[in-house]
């Protein structure tokens, strides 16, 4: 089975997850990458170098869900899958496209249980579903988070297509969240901070132990709600899926919501005032204490230690 | 403007579900049942859209058993005009919804469509984006704001890099997402007052969609357990095991 899959990309460089949709879509058969940008030159050449790619499109055009699935549906032909990541495109794109092919979609894959069985999670991923799809053509989204991604080092061919695509929706401004944390969809450590974080300011103080691990830093919806952290760095049902090696949740309750986003990472730390808060019952280690007290604190110690074991 | 809003009930949100040890699903019965939160928050925008003069009309609708007649009184309360249950016991695929949804569009001629952005029961988010295909809108999902400029709207979406805002000609369709507005709760009387407004039940075999389902699903299964952790007693302790976590990272 051959797979079209769609690459995404920011300010004009290829979404670090793309390795392990290439891992996940992969799985399948063999894979072409589809890269629509307004230069897509540069996103092209990094998928290029993606183990296992066979072959990279790249497509200059306009990005909104119409515009994309209208391309991807140009390129369809020939493909017993087109895929996507489960990210806010793929959410946004794959539905409108299986809708113009008639095609039931299996979206937010976890895992590929067969040629074409699969594996999702329902109800905050409190259950997991899995499922045959028996159409001609698959239409899929796979969350990255849940596949190891593949290695560099290929250089597949790129093949430039020349098309233009009508969208009557059209972007007028993109607001991104300015910071130099890690990106938290593929971060090996993150540092979330909930609702009792209680400011911005705080939200400084979490991301300074970020800075002193190499973390990307997240958020509870009660925390973005607040206006403490930025929207995009909502983890949870409706915010992003992480997958890290370790995850430390300060002040924050556990809420299913919350919990759908946390199920694939390694390892759990909580630090919270209450014994009793879900997540902390669920963490491998808690320290149970005042986070004001608890992370200035944290971080100093953590600065000794490497220190310690940097001289040592 | 006319706007067509569509509510799905849901288990509530705040039940902690139980998959059924035989693998055929989730426990529904007897377990509380209400709107998706997501619907809840676009039936809102609509209603604010009505209270500030910009749509006039409301249709609110639900595809569903008959209980789901429950969550269109709810919409009922909050505003909407008048309400429209295409019923069904079969559970239906989320094609099938978007499909029935589109014959209720060519019926009512909407200006504006607006839906949650996923429903958290199968956690889909697939309606809105289909049904903007099979009418042929142009779509803005994930909306954390909606305003009106002349004949189009502008939408602003969450997105994985922080949030955009797209420009969309009427007719279009729109995804509600949870920072768009704070649904209001409905006060008795509105409630009392829902009861009077047209609420009409029409079968979902009645609309010519083959409603089918195409996957065939297997098995619904628990998610792996956690073991449970420990506490520890002092940030020494706690420091030191972050360090041995991240130091064992680097040696991989
Ligand atoms: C449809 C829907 C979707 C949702 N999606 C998401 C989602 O994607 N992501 C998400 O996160 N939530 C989501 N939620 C919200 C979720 O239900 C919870 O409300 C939210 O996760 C709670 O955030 P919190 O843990 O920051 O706040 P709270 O639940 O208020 O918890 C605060 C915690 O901080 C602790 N605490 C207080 N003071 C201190 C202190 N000084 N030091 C240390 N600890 C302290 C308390 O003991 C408590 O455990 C969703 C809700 C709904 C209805």
């Amino acid at each position: 089975m051959s797979v079209l899959l769609l690459a995404d990309h920011d300010r004009g460089e290829l979404a670090p997850a793309t390795a392990r949709l290439v891992a996940a879509a992969g799985g399948l058969g063999p894979v072409d990458l589809l890269v629509v940008a307004d230069d897509p030159a540069p996103i092209a050449a990094a998928a290029a170098t993606l183990a296992g790619v066979r072959k990279v499109l790249a497509v200059q055009g306009p990005t909104t869900a119409e515009a994309l699935a209208n391309t991807l549906e140009r390129c369809a032909k020939g493909y017993q899958s087109v895929s996507a990541s489960a990210s806010s495109t793929g959410k946004d794109v794959i539905p409108r496209l299986a809708a113009k092919l008639d095609i039931m979609p299996v979206t937010d894959i976890v895992a590929i249980a067969g040629p074409n069985r699969f594996v999702r999670p329902i109800y905050a991923g409190n259950a997991l579903e899995t499922l045959t799809d028996p159409q001609p053509l698959h239409l899929l989204t796979f969350r990255a988070s849940a596949f190891r991604p593949v290695a560099g080092g290929n250089a597949a061919p790129i093949e430039s297509l020349d098309f233009s695509i009508a969208s009557a929706a059209k972007l007028l401004a993109a607001h991104r969240t300015q910071t130099d944390t890690p990106d938290l969809a593929t971060a090996q450590i993150v540092i979330g901070g909930g609702v009792s974080v209680g400011s911005a300011e705080g939200f400084q103080l979490i991301e300074k132990l970020g800075k002193t691990l190499g973390a990307a830093v997240g958020a509870t919806r009660a925390a973005v709600d607040a206006g403490y952290a930025p929207n995009d760095w909502q983890i949870g049902q409706t915010g992003k899926i992480i997958a890290p090696d370790l995850y430390i949740a300060i002040g924050i309750s556990g809420a299913l919501q919350h919990l759908a986003g946390i199920q694939g990472a390694r390892k759990i730390f909580a630090i919270n005032t209450d014994p009793e808060a879900p997540l902390v019952k669920l963490a491998d280690l808690a320290l149970i204490g005042d986070l004001f007290e608890i992370v200035p604190q944290l971080i100093a110690e953590l600065d000794r230690l490497s220190l310690a074991s940097r001289t040592g | 403007m006319k706007i067509l809003v569509a509510v799905k009930r849901v288990v509530d949100h705040n039940v902690r579900i139980r998959v059924r040890l035989d693998g055929s699903g989730v426990e529904t019965t007897g377990v509380r049942m209400s709107m998706n939160p997501f619907c809840k928050h676009a039936v809102e925008a609509a209603v604010q859209l009505a209270e500030s003069g910009q749509a006039r009309e409301i249709v609110v609708v639900s595809i569903g058993p008959r209980p789901a007649n429950d969550v269109i009184l709810t919409a009922l309360a909050m505003g909407a005009h008048r309400g429209i249950l295409l019923e069904t016991d079969a559970p239906l695929e989320t094609l099938a919804i978007a499909k029935l949804l589109a014959k209720l569009v060519e019926e009512e001629h909407p200006d504006l469509v607006l839906l949650g952005k996923q429903a958290v029961d199968d956690d889909s988010n697939h309606v809105g984006q289909m049904l903007a295909a099979l009418t042929d809108r142009p779509q803005a999902t994930f909306a954390s704001q909606i305003e009106r400029v002349g004949a189009a709207l502008e939408v602003t979406r969450e997105v994985d890099y922080g949030r955009e805002t797209l420009s969309l000609p009427l007719p279009a369709v729109v995804t509600a997402d949870l920072r768009l507005n704070t649904p209001r709760n409905a006060t008795l009387p509105m409630v009392m007052k829902a009861r009077s407004k047209p609420l009409v039940v029409r079968s979902a075999a009645d609309f010519g969609v083959d409603l089918a389902p195409r996957l065939q699903i297997e098995n619904i299964s628990p998610p792996p357990e956690r073991v449970a952790g420990r506490s520890v007693a002092s940030l020494a302790e706690f420091a030191a095991a972050i360090a041995a976590e991240v130091n064992e990272m680097e040696a991989l």
